[in-house]
């Protein structure tokens, strides 16, 4: 909302500058996003001219050079070029130095040889209107001045002025309209407020001859308002209501459309102006289209209603969509005489519809659609009328057509003086707030514990509640008065719990590895599932769609953290990386066709590619990111959090089908671990890389319980190692499995710690070098104990995996 | 020949070995040499049993005599050429200790939104609060109707929000124009989970929400994802003053002692009074100028820096959490929903919040 500063100022004139007129302004809840300065600068050099003499130019055929008193003891020559110059003229006039709406400065300049010492002025030069067929002649635009030369132009025309920029919080409609936010501005300030403009309407009630309107959608059209004017002529606004339009970004067209703009902009108000020689039969009918109903809008375009759309038509069918937008044929043109002006109300949430619905926005339906109060509607008529009569040179018709009139009985809130300290903080005297809210045009009663308070109409469906009362007090009282105090927090404690500490522990492990963080989008395109292999049938082509993405690419919910770490791996080394270890955690999504919300869990996914550290020249040969080295970043974080996983080979459509595994944990799969499919690497343009990604929400709950003491340092444990050979195609977590079951209580724990294959262990077999720990919490035990088990270990070797132990 | 003498000589000639010795392996030498098994002082000593026995006294306590000498002075040598030949070492072992730690032990980084989150958390944590986390594909009923937006609240619309294809349908254009938005979004903000948590706990409620919400926005300054802190405070008496009090805490520990908070009255459906809560720009101090007199770039000379919207909680949102407890007239508290994209790019000086998302190495290195 633009707010003219010179317009605002003539409702309320706080002795204030526009600096502090914005902090009062948001301070109480009106927000000034910004000041403009619209018209011209340098108001000094603006003055009244009187044109003693114009003579044509010697040299060019258009122009005059006119010689221009200015109150100085020598008058001014000036060369203009507007067709209607002539001596004897009152003129406004721009000396060097004058800066214009567009910033220029202007110098003395020649113009063909002749010198010009300033301008005068056509109403476009000055930001008043877009009128250039001539320069203004002041004699004739009736102003209530006399004029000397030299007087300051701003003394006799609205050349400039500070636009505050509003934002209109979409409760509040009603500061959508200069005395609006002036009622705003006398309660932030204090200054007093002007009577509403429209106290005095010149208009009269009762029938309206010759007009028929009929509305069949009450519920929709609470109030539809109009009156006759007749004898109109179409002529051009005054340079006042130009400017003012001008200046709050509206662009002047001809009187009746530009009163129906400036009194919207006045009351928040939008009227409509009927040509009534055009409206046939003089016979309105407001309705509900049929579904499919076609009408043609101002805008050109053709637009199908549906049944829950409210249109205007008359004898010959739809002429606007209500509230919205009207049609081109009855619409005022310069030929115009007759003029009905309609201003109705409209249910805001079905106009809200039917613009959302038809992507058909204007001015008018932006304030219906917050839900404007009926009493507007009159009081716009009562400005409209005057302006009228006054700049139109119309007759007004007696009566008004006042279908559905006024809104519900205005309401009365009881406010409890103990509510406003209770919820605010601090106490804000009963006496205060009763002026506070006259302020604000609310009527209070001293009622026994506060007030009695009536809610004026415009705020009819802001404010209904005690806490709306409240929250009117506090804005206009100054928030910057309350204390800071903290809440009194009984019994509240702050601490994350377990599975927040462990989550940000699996991050930090992962980080005390080496690897870097990365957030990528939750958005993914349809083709990733694709460039991942992923079959038909494959539960993570079960994405959420959305109805209105951004962009195709972005139209579903991961289902896989894979892409983003692909995503960023490949931008980067696009970039100069060569060696990139990532890790991401979020939210991964899966479509339940059975239930309304998706599954959504935590995601851990980690992708290395090239080396795990730079090359040193202690270290110049570092390994490189394989199967191996995505493991052991696996295994590390499942040594932080404490949580027993379990790697076994299975294959996934992306991952290398020889290097590729299942991980389990808590007895449920968790996730995978692998090399990248070569075919996936290329998609990216990347060498090679290895990860994993795991359900983080399913791998926390697998951690193990908070530790309780275990005796491990009473009796010393006892390690033995042996080295096993068997079939190559016995998996090591086999032998591990088989050696633990045998070893029975007394093995402690069991790791291979090297591999071996070639020609001492034979074709087709492999030596696994196992490190035992042998421990009792009773004893300390001895060889010949231990003895007896590791015979049953190489027994079952020998019966379950036909291995040997190695010579 | 009498011993005695004999046993002066080796002592003598013993000794001077021993000073002599100029490594350890030469000093073993001379202890093999003259204290050794085989050595004369020792086998002199072992013979004095077949001395005549008046010679037995003198020669064996002259021996010893030597040889417990000789020890010592083994002994000290020892001491000395170890202490020698370790110096020697240490300054052979000497390092260039400029050269880089090796095997290299790489240090990752967090990302600077999780790091801002958690630091966001501890300040929180710190004052009582305990942290819930929610779900991101949400109910309408949850994002929007339970937290009071009327049914034609603009940011319902589908330029303001994502709407979530139900489940075994297709999209279609044609549904959307005619306005029938489905009633699962992602969602807008971490706000819906006032009313779950609410919903899950009864009052006394001390939470922040962290979280990753979602509008249809793309430029320097909005990303399509985002994330937010909610804050949720329900109890018998949370005043609007108090939650000045807990966002002043915030802001202090947030961006640094000096700072101060404003509140600017505004509106939520969802909070009444509704305020905005701007920082004392922390650039500029709050001057909205700089030393030189130059406008502050941060806060535009503002002096204020914009950081979140919060509130009282509106009573109508009471009314959608089915539990007794939550009685407008018995509770009340306030909420607040903080961007953490904007505090970090308000901290770190990130120009533009796309940068979050494009997960460029060179980004990633500077934080965490």
């Amino acid at each position: 909302m633009k707010v003219p500063l010179n317009w605002l100022r003539e409702y309320c004139d706080p002795p204030l500058d526009v600096k502090a007129i914005e902090e009062r302004l948001t301070m109480t809840g009106t927000k000034v996003e910004a000041i403009h300065h619209h018209g011209v600068q340098g108001l000094e050099h603006f003055v009244v001219g009187h044109v003693l003499g114009a003579e044509p130019h010697p040299d060019a055929d258009r122009l005059s050079v006119c010689v221009v008193q200015l109150g100085e003891a020598e008058p001014s020559t000036i060369v203009c070029g507007a067709p209607n110059v002539a001596a004897g003229q009152t003129v406004a006039v721009a000396r060097p130095g004058s800066i214009m709406p567009d910033g220029t400065r202007l110098k003395a300049a020649k113009l063909r040889g002749v010198v010009s010492n300033g301008m005068i002025l056509a109403e476009d030069e000055l930001g008043l209107g877009s009128d250039h067929g001539g320069i203004i002649v002041l004699d004739d635009l009736q102003l209530d001045a006399e004029f000397a030369p030299g007087m300051p132009l701003q003394d006799v025309l609205p050349i400039a002025t500070e636009v505050l920029e509003l934002e209109i919080t979409p409760n509040r409609p009603d500061c959508l309209a200069i005395y609006g936010v002036a009622r705003e501005l006398h309660a932030a300030t204090g200054a007093p407020l002007t009577a509403p403009p429209w106290e005095t309407d010149p208009g009269t009630a009762g029938e309206l001859a010759g007009v028929r309107i009929e509305v069949t959608a009450p519920d929709l059209c609470p109030r539809f308002t109009a009156r006759l004017f007749e004898n109109v002529t179409i002529a051009p606004s005054p340079l006042w209501l130009k400017a003012r339009l001008s200046a709050a970004g509206q662009r002047p067209i001809n009187n009746v459309v530009d009163i129906t703009n400036y009194v919207m902009l006045l009351t928040g108000q939008p009227l409509h102006a009927f040509d009534f020689d055009r409206v046939a039969g003089g016979h309105l009918i407001v309705r509900r289209a049929n579904d499919g109903e076609q009408i043609d809008t101002l805008d050109g375009q053709t637009r199908t209603l549906d049944g829950e759309m409210v249109l205007i038509e008359d004898d010959e069918g739809p002429t606007s969509i209500a509230g919205v937008m009207g049609g081109a044929r009855s619409e005022v043109v310069p030929e115009t005489t007759r003029v009905l002006m309609e201003a109705a109300t409209w249910d805001g949430p079905n106009i809200h519809r039917t613009s959302w619905t038809l992507a058909l926005r204007s001015e008018a339906s932006s304030r219906f659609e917050k839900g404007l109060q009926p009493e507007q509607a009159m009081y716009a008529q009562a400005i409209a009328t005057e302006l009228m009569l006054q700049l139109t040179g119309a007759r007004l018709a007696s009566g008004t057509v006042d279908l559905g009139g006024a809104g519900p009985t205005l309401q009365h809130i009881h406010l409890r003086e103990h509510r406003v300290q209770e919820i605010l903080g601090a106490p804000v005297p009963v006496a205060r707030q009763a002026e506070i809210l006259a302020a604000l045009d609310f009527e209070t009663e001293p009622v026994a514990d506060g007030l009695m308070v009536t809610v004026p109409a415009v705020r009819r469906s802001d404010v209904t509640r005690e806490a709306d009362l409240i929250e009117e007090v506090s804005r206009i009282d100054g928030l910057e008065r309350l204390p800071a105090t903290l809440p009194k927090r009984r019994g509240a404690y702050g601490l994350l719990t377990r599975e927040q500490r462990l989550r940000r522990r699996a991050a930090d492990a992962l980080v005390g590895r080496g690897l870097y963080e990365i957030v990528g989008w939750t958005f993914t395109a349809p083709a990733l599932l694709d460039r991942l292999r992923l079959p038909a049938e494959d539960e993570r082509r079960r994405a959420v769609a959305l109805q209105n993405p951004m962009s195709g690419d972005q139209s579903l919910l991961r289902t896989t953290l894979l892409g983003s770490l692909l995503d960023a791996t490949a931008h980067n080394l696009a970039h100069g990386a060569s060696d990139l270890a990532l890790f991401e955690t979020g939210t991964v999504f899966a479509a339940d066709p059975l239930q309304r919300l998706p599954h959504e869990h935590r995601g851990l996914g980690v992708l290395a590619s090239g080396r795990l550290a730079p090359p040193t020249w202690g270290a110049p040969d570092p390994p490189r990111a394989d199967f191996f080295a995505a493991k052991g970043l696996l295994e590390a974080l499942a040594d932080a959090l404490r949580v027993e996983i379990a790697v076994s080979e299975a294959s996934e459509p992306f991952l290398h089908p020889g290097r590729s595994a299942a991980v389990r944990a808590g007895g449920e799969a968790i996730g995978w671990l692998g090399e990248l499919h070569p075919l996936v690497a290329r998609e990216w343009g990347i060498e090679s890389a290895a990860g994993f990604e795991l359900d983080l929400d399913r791998l926390i709950a697998a951690v193990r319980p908070e530790a309780r003491y275990d005796d491990l340092i009473g009796f010393p444990a006892l390690g033995e190692d042996i080295a096993v050979v068997l079939d190559a195609q016995v998996p090591a977590a086999r032998l591990l499995e088989v050696v633990r079951a045998a070893g029975g209580k007394l093995l402690d724990g069991a790791r291979v710690f090297d591999v071996y294959t070639g020609p001492q262990v034979g074709e087709g077999r492999r030596s696994l070098a196992l490190a035992l720990s042998f421990r009792s919490a009773q004893r300390t035990l001895t060889d010949v104990e231990i003895l007896p088990v590791r015979e049953k270990i190489v027994a079952a070797i020998a019966a379950e995996l036909g291995g040997e132990l190695r010579a | 020949m009498s011993v005695l003498p004999r046993i002066a000589a080796l002592r003598s000639e013993a000794e001077r070995a021993i000073v002599q010795a100029s490594s350890t392996e030469a000093l073993e030498a001379a202890r093999v040499r003259y204290l050794g098994r085989r050595a004369e002082l020792p086998q002199l000593l072992r013979g004095v049993a077949e001395l005549p026995p008046e010679e037995r006294g003198a020669v064996g306590r002259a021996a010893n005599e030597a040889r417990r000498a000789l020890e010592t002075l083994l002994t000290e040598r020892a001491a000395e050429l170890d202490a020698r030949e370790l110096d020697a070492q240490l300054i052979a072992d000497r390092v260039d200790v400029t050269l880089p730690g090796t095997p290299p032990q790489p240090v990752g980084r967090l990302h600077l939104l999780t790091a801002t989150q958690r630091e966001l958390e501890d300040v929180f944590l710190g004052l009582g609060f305990t942290v819930l986390e929610g779900r991101e594909v949400e109910l309408v009923h949850y994002n929007f109707d339970a937290l009071n937006h009327s049914p034609n609240h603009p940011a319902r619309a589908l330029t303001d929000t994502f709407y979530v294809q139900p489940p075994g349908t297709e999209a279609s254009g044609g549904d959307l124009l005619r306005g029938y938005a489905s009633d699962v979004v992602l969602r807008t903000h971490t706000s819906p989970m006032q009313v779950r948590a609410m919903e899950a706990h009864p009052p006394p409620l001390y939470v922040v929400i962290p979280g990753r919400v979602y509008r249809p926005d793309s430029d320097a300054t909005h990303t399509p994802q985002f994330h937010q802190i909610e804050g949720l405070a329900v109890d018998e008496d949370i005043t609007l003053a108090d939650l000045k009090g807990t966002l002043l805490a915030f802001a202090r520990a947030t961006f640094g002692d000096e700072r101060e908070v404003r509140l600017r009255p505004h509106f939520f459906p969802f909070t009444e009074p509704s305020v905005e809560v701007d920082v004392s720009c922390f650039h500029c101090g709050g001057k909205g100028f700089l030393p030189d007199g130059s406008r502050c770039p941060l806060c535009k000379g503002e002096g204020w820096l914009e950081i979140l919207g919060a509130g009282e909680v509106d009573p109508n949102v009471y009314a959608y959490v089915d539990d007794p407890a939550y009685d407008p007239e018995k509770v009340q508290g306030f909420a607040w929903g903080m961007g953490v994209e904007r505090i970090a790019m308000l901290k770190h000086g990130v120009p533009d919040l796309r940068l979050y998302y494009d997960n460029d190495l060179r980004f990633l290195e500077q934080f965490g």
